[in-house]
């Protein structure tokens, strides 16, 4: 029975001190809107402060509990995300503390696998072809705090998003182990966190079985070439390339192979889509209804990483617009750049190609041949020939926010 | 009864050995209903939820969230404190 000191100690005295007053906030550094989007609500902006989590770098906090921290932009100018820089995004605040990897157990099971086993991190580890994929794990509401009119929800700029080189076996390799019968439809994933309240719906999350056996689908044990950070799923998280970030579940332990649609709050009600508005190739049919869908494959996209709004450039002197595209798995075909507001565009130069699930960078250089205000904007195309959106598409939970960034600079 | 359901969800809380990542009192605004939210939506979540979703749901879409809370992730809020929670949110967390 913990005494109240120990429970004093684990809150922070949060909820106890209720009968006082709240103590004054901090002095904190106010991290600049995302250039070229439309802003942040003012409470989000005033919220949103640079903090340090154990493990992490500074990063943007958009809540404390649960923890969901969004990577700052400067990170971005590279393909891959460092580990410590990695965003943070839990939906329920009962988060263990740090696992131990030699205690943890991985159950693969469900009343549609024929011989179910568990699995030891060593097992996971030896038991199985190691495989690498790069690939983006990106947050279905990245951007959500730029919808116009806003939408409720964790307030993200453009950083609920990282590109990692992730290691670990196929999720195909530990099913065909479980004796995945003709009958399975979707694979149930269950990471070790959880509610505070008892009747508060568990986040756990189902792929159709097409997805599972996909062979870049991973339980991924390393993240660029590292364990996984704690806060990014410790010691072994579900990756599901080209899939938003809902799927990748973290502190993954149970996952089973079931042949009726999974009935979870987290797949029938949230992380919807209204059908039809979004150009996407895959749909999660057995959970489709008439009016939505589970979201599944990003949509393609870009972020420019180099230019802030209001920036002064030289006249008859290059300057250059450097910048990332990802997309859903297709691939980046083309990146056209705009210095005139969208009048004239130049495909970008790509940078190195590492694989269809990737960040791609770009890089065009313009020279303004005149004094005055310019435009600059990215747009990214995919190989299936997707491409970005210049209106919002609206959508009630402020998914796939793909809009092309427009930032005003001045040539001087 | 409260103080109980508080002990419970501490208690449950400590089980799962939750990490807290730093967090800070939120000052919220000063206003009738401040202790009913700082009593209930701390629960489970910080309050600084609160003023990053702010200032742009009226009353109905704090209505509709508060709703949520208690129907889909089974907040045990009573319904009269319901009503002073949304009372207080849109009056000083609401879009003007």
């Amino acid at each position: 029975m913990p005494s109240r000191r120990d429970i004093l100690k684990a809150t922070g005295g949060l909820v106890l001190a209720t009968g006082g007053s709240w103590l004054a906030s901090h002095a904190h550094a106010a991290v600049p809107n995302p250039p070229g989007l439309a802003p942040l609500p003012a409470g989000a902006v005033a919220s949103g402060d640079l903090e340090a989590i154990a493990g992490k770098l500074p990063l943007i906090k958009r809540s404390w509990r649960p923890p969901n921290y969004e990577t700052p932009l400067s990170y971005f100018s590279e393909e891959l995300t460092p580990n410590r820089a990695f965003f943070v995004r839990y939906h329920l605040a009962g988060i263990p503390a740090e696992i131990a990897a030699d205690k943890w157990t991985l159950k693969i099971g469900g009343e549609a696998a024929a011989t179910p086993f568990e699995l030891s991190f060593d097992q996971l580890k030896h038991d199985f072809p190691a495989v690498e994929v790069v690939a983006v794990n990106q947050c279905s509401g990245n951007r959500r705090g730029l919808f116009e009119p806003h939408v409720a929800g964790v307030e993200w700029g453009v950083g609920a998003m990282g590109n990692a080189r992730w290691k670990g076996a196929r999720l195909k390799d530990v099913l065909a182990k479980a004796g995945l019968k003709k009958e399975a439809l979707e694979i149930a994933l269950n990471g070790a966190d959880g509610p505070i309240m008892p009747a508060t719906p568990d986040f756990q999350k189902s792929i159709p079985v097409w997805k599972a056996l996909d062979e870049n689908t991973l339980v991924a044990y390393e993240m660029n070439g590292e364990p996984l950070p704690h806060w990014n799923g410790f010691p072994a998280r579900i990756v599901v390339p080209g899939w938003t970030g809902t799927y990748w579940m973290k502190h993954i332990v149970s996952i089973n192979a079931i042949s009726k649609p999974f009935d979870n709050f987290w797949v029938k009600s949230a992380y919807r889509i209204p059908v039809g508005k979004f150009p996407l190739i895959d749909h999660f049919t057995s959970q489709m209804t008439d009016v939505n869908e589970p979201i599944t494959e990003m949509v393609v996209n870009s972020l420019i990483t180099n230019i802030d709004t209001g920036q002064q450039v030289p006249v008859d002197r290059p300057f250059e617009v450097k910048g990332i595209a990802w997309d859903g798995g297709r691939g980046i075909a083309d990146v056209e750049i705009s210095a005139d507001g969208g009048r004239s565009w130049r495909s970008a130069t790509l940078g190195t190609d590492y694989g269809r699930f990737s960040f791609r960078r770009f890089s065009q250089a313009f020279t303004p041949t005149e004094r005055g205000a310019l435009i600059v904007m990215a747009r990214a195309t995919n190989r299936a020939g997707a491409t970005q959106t210049m209106e919002l598409i609206l959508n009630p939970a402020g998914y796939h926010h793909n809009v092309v960034q427009r930032i005003a600079i001045n040539a001087v | 009864m409260k103080a109980l359901l508080l002990m419970l969800t501490l208690a449950a809380t400590l089980a799962a050995g939750i990490v807290l990542a730093q967090e800070r009192r939120l000052e919220l605004k000063d206003g009738p209903g401040r202790a009913k939210v700082e009593a209930n939506c701390a629960s489970c979540h910080s309050l600084d939820y609160i003023q990053a979703n702010s200032p742009f749901m009226n009353r109905q879409v704090w209505d509709a969230e508060v709703t949520k809370m208690i129907k889909a992730f089974g907040a045990p809020i009573a319904e009269a404190d319901a009503k002073e929670i949304v009372d207080y949110l849109s009056n000083n967390y609401g879009a003007p």
